[in-house]
């Protein structure tokens, strides 16, 4: 039983790393039709966030605080600059997004080498924290229970954003229709804008929590890319919805191969059960439902 | 030889699909591109092989002749890239796993062979240090040349074979079928590493010292293995070449540009694809195994993520969708590589990160469209009002 829950519960933990490094891709991806590969290097730009910002501030649990939003204004912003230098210019070309943007994330990479150093580096969890609590028995670490809240505080954010603010009419509207909302005076341009801001921020946030459980390095983003990727490919891409079952249902299958057989093992048989989902479902598991043929 | 069954086969029915595609204005551009390039691939394509078989070997001292065996296996990676994503449309980011799957199979087998004849035990050296000091099952039909080189072509063949129906038949396509074979990059690469008492780990296998009973340590033996890699070069050329030029090559085209009308017209766009994907496989999986003698190591650092996207780079810059753009873009990036990496490790990924930002963002038809494009920069400006100028190549 303890067992059990332990299991699960590293499951859903899991799960939420991977919704909170998803959320803002799947956004950026069914708005802009746009694949960003340097999304896992914001991710990484997060991460450096939350350990500049403890280094200047000295206490952990205050800075965490800080380095949230710090961290989700950094992620926007340089979100926002590759959007207006690159992405602005290749709308029809999703697949070449993704070769340009692998470009900008070998720079970041590059750059993080040299202004941190490629030794990683470790930002120190608050001490409120540090411990676990006991659930039926299980130990569940309390910095895995806040990346779950935090996880679905984002996601419950971005949902009622999407869903109950005139933004998120029109970043939807932009998604089903890019041309018919324009013609209802809706500035697509503006739409992307902000809707690229939110996204690339939410890696940023993604970035915080990550600190919380391993060191910060300048190949933090590879590690999140992939598995993101994925999330947003079983969900249906633009879905958020989609995107918070995938994550779950992805994390705590993982936990369950990875206990059942090895780490690499799990891995191989997580994209088995992808390939094999999509042929049931080859649009994940929402599709957004348009007349187009292609 | 699959080419003349290809065209055989799409004779009697690919007329209807030739003019019907010929009917919209991007097609009609591309399919006439075909024909000018003729002359010039063919004289390209002699003068290369002189310089390949003849005055590399002449002029080159051996180490460099290495190295240059070494890009051209990148430049026959290339050249199966170029067909799937420059000609098919299908961006394959996951090319590592085939050539890793070619690589490891041949690293095996000289492995065990070194074991032979050298080890006394029959085991290779790095299973005792790390593993239980036997030869897992798996490893055990690799003892024999002939099932490893069988195996080389067979294994990635298959292994795309099945990913290619699985994912190409439920219409899986443009960024669904990306990441995921970016995904599979990763995965194998983390099975790799994983399995360290059988694969090696993350350090691979190396130490080679003989491949099929020859002597690795002796330069006549290593300008043999230079040669044979230049030949599978020029062949793999010409076979991408025929097939670029047949029928198969046109419906491929077609494919790419207009699935759904390809498909309206009684085609299976999956077959054309798959067909494609398993041939590029073939040719990294080739590659691969001619990578290890050459080399002297294959590890995950090789075959993951990053190395695999970076094959896309040298196919983007010389011209995806032409015949020798890849090669000769591959052989350059691998060049400048070399040259530039080891003295500014750090000049290079920044340099390496802004040629994917600039060749795929601004110049997406590479090198090979530049002439076409200032000349009709040019013409543009003689004669506004000419509307039907052919638009570069580009895919959504």
């Amino acid at each position: 039983m303890e067992l059990l829950i332990g299991q699960m519960f590293a499951g859903l933990s899991l799960g939420s790393v991977l919704l909170l490094a998803a959320l803002g891709l799947s956004l950026t991806f069914g708005q802009m039709g746009v694949i960003n590969m340097a999304h896992g290097e914001f991710i990484m730009a997060g991460a450096y966030t939350a350990f500049v910002v403890q280094q200047s501030l000295g206490s952990a649990g205050v800075s965490l605080l800080v380095s949230l939003p710090a961290a989700f204004l950094v992620g926007g912003v340089m979100g926002l600059a590759l959007e207006g230098l690159l992405l602005k210019r290749m709308y029809h070309r999703p697949l070449d997004t993704l070769l340009v943007t692998f470009g900008v994330s070998l720079i970041l990479q590059q750059v993080a080498r040299d202004v941190f150093g490629a030794p990683s580096v470790d930002v120190r969890v608050p001490s409120w924290l540090q411990g676990n609590v006991e659930l039926l028995g299980a130990p569940i670490p309390l910095t895995r229970l806040f990346i779950l809240a935090l996880a679905l505080a984002c996601l419950a954010a971005l949902a009622l954003l999407l869903k109950a603010t005139p933004l998120g009419r029109r970043i939807r509207a932009v998604v089903v229709n890019r041309d018919l909302a324009e013609a209802s005076g809706i500035s697509s341009r503006r739409t992307d804008q902000l809707t690229f801001f939110i996204g690339s921020g939410l890696a940023g946030v993604a970035g915080v929590a990550v600190t919380l459980i391993g060191s910060t390095s300048p190949y933090l983003g590879p590690n999140y890319i992939v598995d993101a990727f994925l999330v947003v490919v079983a969900g249906g891409i633009g879905q958020i919805k989609g995107a918070a079952i995938a994550a779950f249902a992805l994390g705590v299958l993982q936990s369950v191969f990875e206990f059942s057989t090895t780490a690499s093992i799990g891995k191989v048989l997580i994209l088995a059960a992808i390939v094999i989902f999509l042929q049931v479902r080859p649009q994940g598991i929402f599709t957004l439902k348009t007349r187009s043929l292609a | 030889m699959s080419t003349a069954t290809a065209r055989r086969a799409h004779t009697a029915r690919a007329g209807a699909a030739g003019n019907g595609a010929a009917g919209t204005p991007r097609l009609s551009g591309q399919l006439a591109a075909f024909g000018r390039s003729r002359s010039g691939v063919l004289t390209g394509f002699a003068a290369g092989a002189a310089l390949l078989l003849v005055a590399a070997p002449a002029l080159l001292p051996i180490f460099s002749l290495t190295l240059l065996g070494k890009f051209i296996c990148f430049a026959i990676v290339a050249v199966g890239i170029g067909l799937a994503w420059g000609r098919g449309g299908m961006l394959t980011l996951g090319q590592g796993v085939f050539f890793g799957l070619g690589a490891y199979i041949m690293a095996m087998h000289m492995k065990l062979a070194d074991a032979a004849l050298f080890g006394g035990t029959g085991v290779p050296d790095f299973m005792m240090l790390y593993g239980s000091g036997t030869v897992p099952g798996w490893w055990e039909p690799f003892r024999s040349p002939v099932v490893t080189l069988a195996a080389v072509v067979l294994v990635p063949g298959l292994v795309a074979l099945v990913l290619g129906l699985a994912i190409f038949k439920r219409r899986v396509k443009g960024a669904y079928f990306a990441i995921l074979s970016q995904a599979l990059a990763a995965a194998f690469a983390v099975l790799l590493i994983g399995q360290q008492a059988t694969t090696g780990g993350s350090n691979g296998l190396s130490g080679f010292r003989s491949f099929f009973g020859l002597d690795l340590a002796d330069p006549a033996n290593k300008r043999m293995l230079y040669l044979l890699a230049a030949v599978v070069l020029l062949v793999v050329v010409a076979a991408a070449r025929q097939l670029m030029h047949s029928r198969f090559g046109e419906l491929l085209v077609a494919v790419r540009d207009q699935e759904e009308r390809v498909r309206f017209l009684g085609y299976d766009p999956a077959t054309v694809k798959t067909v494609v994907y398993v041939l590029a496989a073939v040719m990294a999986g080739v590659a691969g195994a001619l990578f290890v003698p050459l080399v002297g190591i294959i590890s995950p650092a090789d075959v993951g993520v990053t190395p695999s996207i970076a094959f896309l780079i040298g196919v983007a810059i010389g011209g995806r969708a032409t015949v020798l753009g890849p090669v000769l873009g591959a052989l350059g990036v691998a060049i400048a590589q070399t040259s530039l990496a080891s003295t500014f490790p750090s000049f290079w990924v920044y340099f390496q990160g802004l040629l994917f930002v600039l060749v795929i963002g601004f110049l997406p038809g590479g090198l090979a469209s530049l002439p076409g494009l200032l000349g009709r920069m040019r013409r543009r400006k003689d004669d506004a009002d000419d509307g039907s100028l052919p638009s570069a190549s580009k895919e959504s």
